[in-house]
């Protein structure tokens, strides 16, 4: 109490000026918008952690080209047929032991592999790598479905802005075109498409986007429909800017985050369908490998070697569910009803 | 009333179109296709080739071939499979349409059920451990392809379990794992879109009333949230059936079902074009029916909606 009684005026000292102005302010740094959603999805763990998986898929599949492309893929081994899993170390799982009636034993050794070779995702049924072929089959799958988004966005979004900036009678008639197409399986389109053209990455994209654009053309449309009643797009038409160029400069940069999120689903979807088409056999043709073809490959040999359907399972799944929960966070993302 | 009728018209419209389209695809990709049934008959001379050309129609113009086509498909005829000789395509197809009903039907029960009961449970423990655990389900549910799960299920449940059969179509029994696998995808769909619906009904001013009434925890999650979160599912409905059509096709094959998805696949496979234009067609009319039921019945119990508009 004492001490308190001895504090005087010259114990104080006055703010400068400056700060004290601020101090009915309440202030968070600007932030553009990119800058904000990618605040927000960092906050997310769940897409950020997917977006990381995705970026060390993704790099793992296109670096690794020359080491598993066409050619080293299609490497068979007759004498090295279905080897278990074997990397370096003495892991569980991992150590090249196979069990055949209850009897365990060294496959590498029975099948007289160099000391220092490793499969560490084993081997098929004609000796080639499985983590070869993993790491190709993922590269061919991701690149149909990119092929398949880059279409589908190409189209999707072309129509779906004409649709919904001409309106009227035009709109109509693309709407009910959309619908008929839309009640059509995506199934029957591909396979009719598949008939007539030889399956390969290109005509399986091309399936693909054929049966997926028509949900990217109605968002876009909608988002049109209500952004071309705004006041900057009437000022740009008062200005005499051309239909083209409203188009580029104002509606796809206004729309761009409902084409980023659907991109971001359509690209799953993308895999999900070739890996069904390859499953199936009418997908992407041999000697040409995705995770579809291997998944095929490994379900006739599950019962002896269940490691050669459980990798291909667990990337595709993995890519699967990545892509999808990173187009979750960006929907939130980008959502400023969201914004905190 | 008469609003609704008129729709319903409009629908059944726009499906027949529809079809046509569809018929009218396929017979114009199958007189592109290289070849004719008569390409190896080398003995036959100019005169019996003519014979079997006009008794087959193969010499008429092609738009009256087009319309012969179209007539007969809309009544089901879809001619003879290649594969299969003098089996027609339609005897085919309704030989093996049931399973595939059977096997999509278990699927949507199973799912939507499911799914509607998880995700309600989501919502009322929402923001707790129960109601993560749930939504990390759902997303694999979204996620994992229907394949992948089956196969998988098959090697664990099937193989090294043993306890339920791995393949074939016998009874029951032979339905569970297929169904299980089928179904996993609406039972996620539907799981999430109930739980995001819950939360924004339970924010909504009638459940404050039904709070303010003293109405049961019980009372207001059953009567009023759950039942004014239900109507909007049916609109999920249309695209479940899309994806498990697609679906099945795989499954089918995976677990040696006799339905005609398998077949489809193997009428690809061998290039049987009767049977893929019949098994096409077939589909498409699925869907669209699907399609139309799912719109009638959001109509009918969803007051709000005015299906003219």
């Amino acid at each position: 109490m004492a001490e308190l009684n001895q504090v005087s005026a010259a114990d104080f000292e006055l703010l400068p000026n400056d700060r004290k102005r601020n101090n009915e302010t309440i202030e968070k740094p600007s932030l553009s918008f990119a800058q904000d959603a990618w605040r927000r999805l960092k906050k997310n763990k769940g897409a950020f952690i997917s977006l990381w998986v995705i970026v060390v898929i993704v790099a793992a599949a296109f670096i690794s080209i020359p080491y598993a492309n066409t050619t080293t893929t299609a490497e068979q081994n007759v004498m090295q047929q279905n080897l278990p899993p074997k990397a370096p170390g003495n892991l569980p799982g991992f150590n090249g032991k196979q069990k055949v009636d209850g009897e365990r034993f060294d496959a590498y050794k029975r099948a007289d592999v160099k000391k220092g070779e490793y499969h560490i995702f084993g081997t098929d049924q004609f000796g080639r790598d499985i983590f070869k072929r993993v790491l190709y089959g993922t590269r061919v799958s991701l690149q149909v479905a990119l092929i398949a988004a880059l279409m589908d966005l190409v189209f999707g979004v072309t129509y779906g802005m004409i649709s919904g900036w001409k309106g009227g009678r035009v709109d109509m008639v693309m709407q009910r075109i959309v619908e008929i197409i839309s009640s059509v399986p995506n199934l029957v389109v591909f396979v009719l498409l598949i008939l007539i053209m030889k399956p390969g990455l290109f005509s399986i994209a091309l399936g693909i986007a054929l049966t997926s654009w028509t949900s990217m053309s109605r968002l876009i449309r909608a988002e049109v429909l209500s952004l071309k009643e705004q006041d900057f797009i009437s000022a740009a038409k008062t200005l005499g800017t051309s239909p083209w160029k409203i188009g580029l400069r104002h509606l796809v940069p206004n729309v761009s985050s409902t084409i980023i999120v659907q991109l971001m689903f359509t690209i799953p979807s993308a895999i999900f369908f070739e890996a069904l088409l390859s499953f199936i056999g009418i997908g992407i043709p041999v000697p040409m490998a995705s995770l579809g073809t291997l998944l095929n490959d490994g379900q006739t040999a599950f019962q002896f070697y269940p490691y050669q359907l459980v990798f291909p399972a667990l990337i595709l799944s993995a890519l699967m569910i990545a892509f999808n929960l990173l187009a979750d966070g960006l929907r939130d993302a980008f959502d400023p009803r969201t914004r905190d | 009333m008469s609003g609704m009728f008129k729709y319903i018209l409009k629908r059944i419209g726009i499906i027949f179109l529809t079809l046509i389209i569809v018929i009218s695809a396929t017979f114009f990709l199958m007189k592109l296709m290289p070849g004719s049934p008569l390409a190896n008959a080398a003995r036959l001379s100019g005169e019996q080739r003519q014979l079997i050309e006009s008794q087959y129609g193969l010499n008429d113009p092609l738009m009256v071939q087009y319309w012969h086509y179209l007539v007969n498909a809309l009544q089901f005829n879809f001619g003879h499979s290649f594969q299969f000789q003098d089996q027609p395509v339609s005897r085919l197809i309704a030989q093996r349409i049931g399973p595939s009903i059977q096997l999509g039907l278990q699927a949507l029960v199973f799912g939507v059920i499911s799914g509607i009961g998880l995700g309600a449970a989501a919502a009322v423990r929402r923001n707790t451990k129960t109601d993560t655990t749930l939504s990390i389900l759902a997303v694999l549910g979204v996620s994992i392809p229907s394949f992948v799960f089956a196969a998988l299920a098959q090697y664990f449940v099937g193989l090294k379990l043993g306890w339920l059969p791995i393949a074939g179509w016998e009874g029951f029994k032979f339905t569970i794992l297929p169904t299980i696998a089928l179904g996993m995808a609406p039972l996620a769909t539907a799981a999430r879109f109930i739980r995001t619906e819950m939360v924004d009904v339970m924010g909504s001013d009638y459940i404050e009333l039904a709070r303010a009434k003293g109405l049961s925890q019980n009372e207001i999650v059953w009567k009023h949230t759950l039942r004014n979160s239900l109507i909007p599912l049916v609109t999920l409905i249309g695209p479940m059936a899309v994806n498990l059509m697609t679906g099945s096709v795989v499954i089918e094959k995976i677990f040696a079902i006799p339905g005609i998805g398998g077949q489809f696949v193997s009428s690809i496979l061998t290039n049987d074009y009767p049977v893929i234009m019949g098994t096409t067609i077939v589909y498409s009319m699925m869907l669209m029916v699907v399609l139309l039921v799912t719109d009638i019945l959001y109509g009918l119990i969803d007051p709000r909606i005015r299906l003219a508009n």
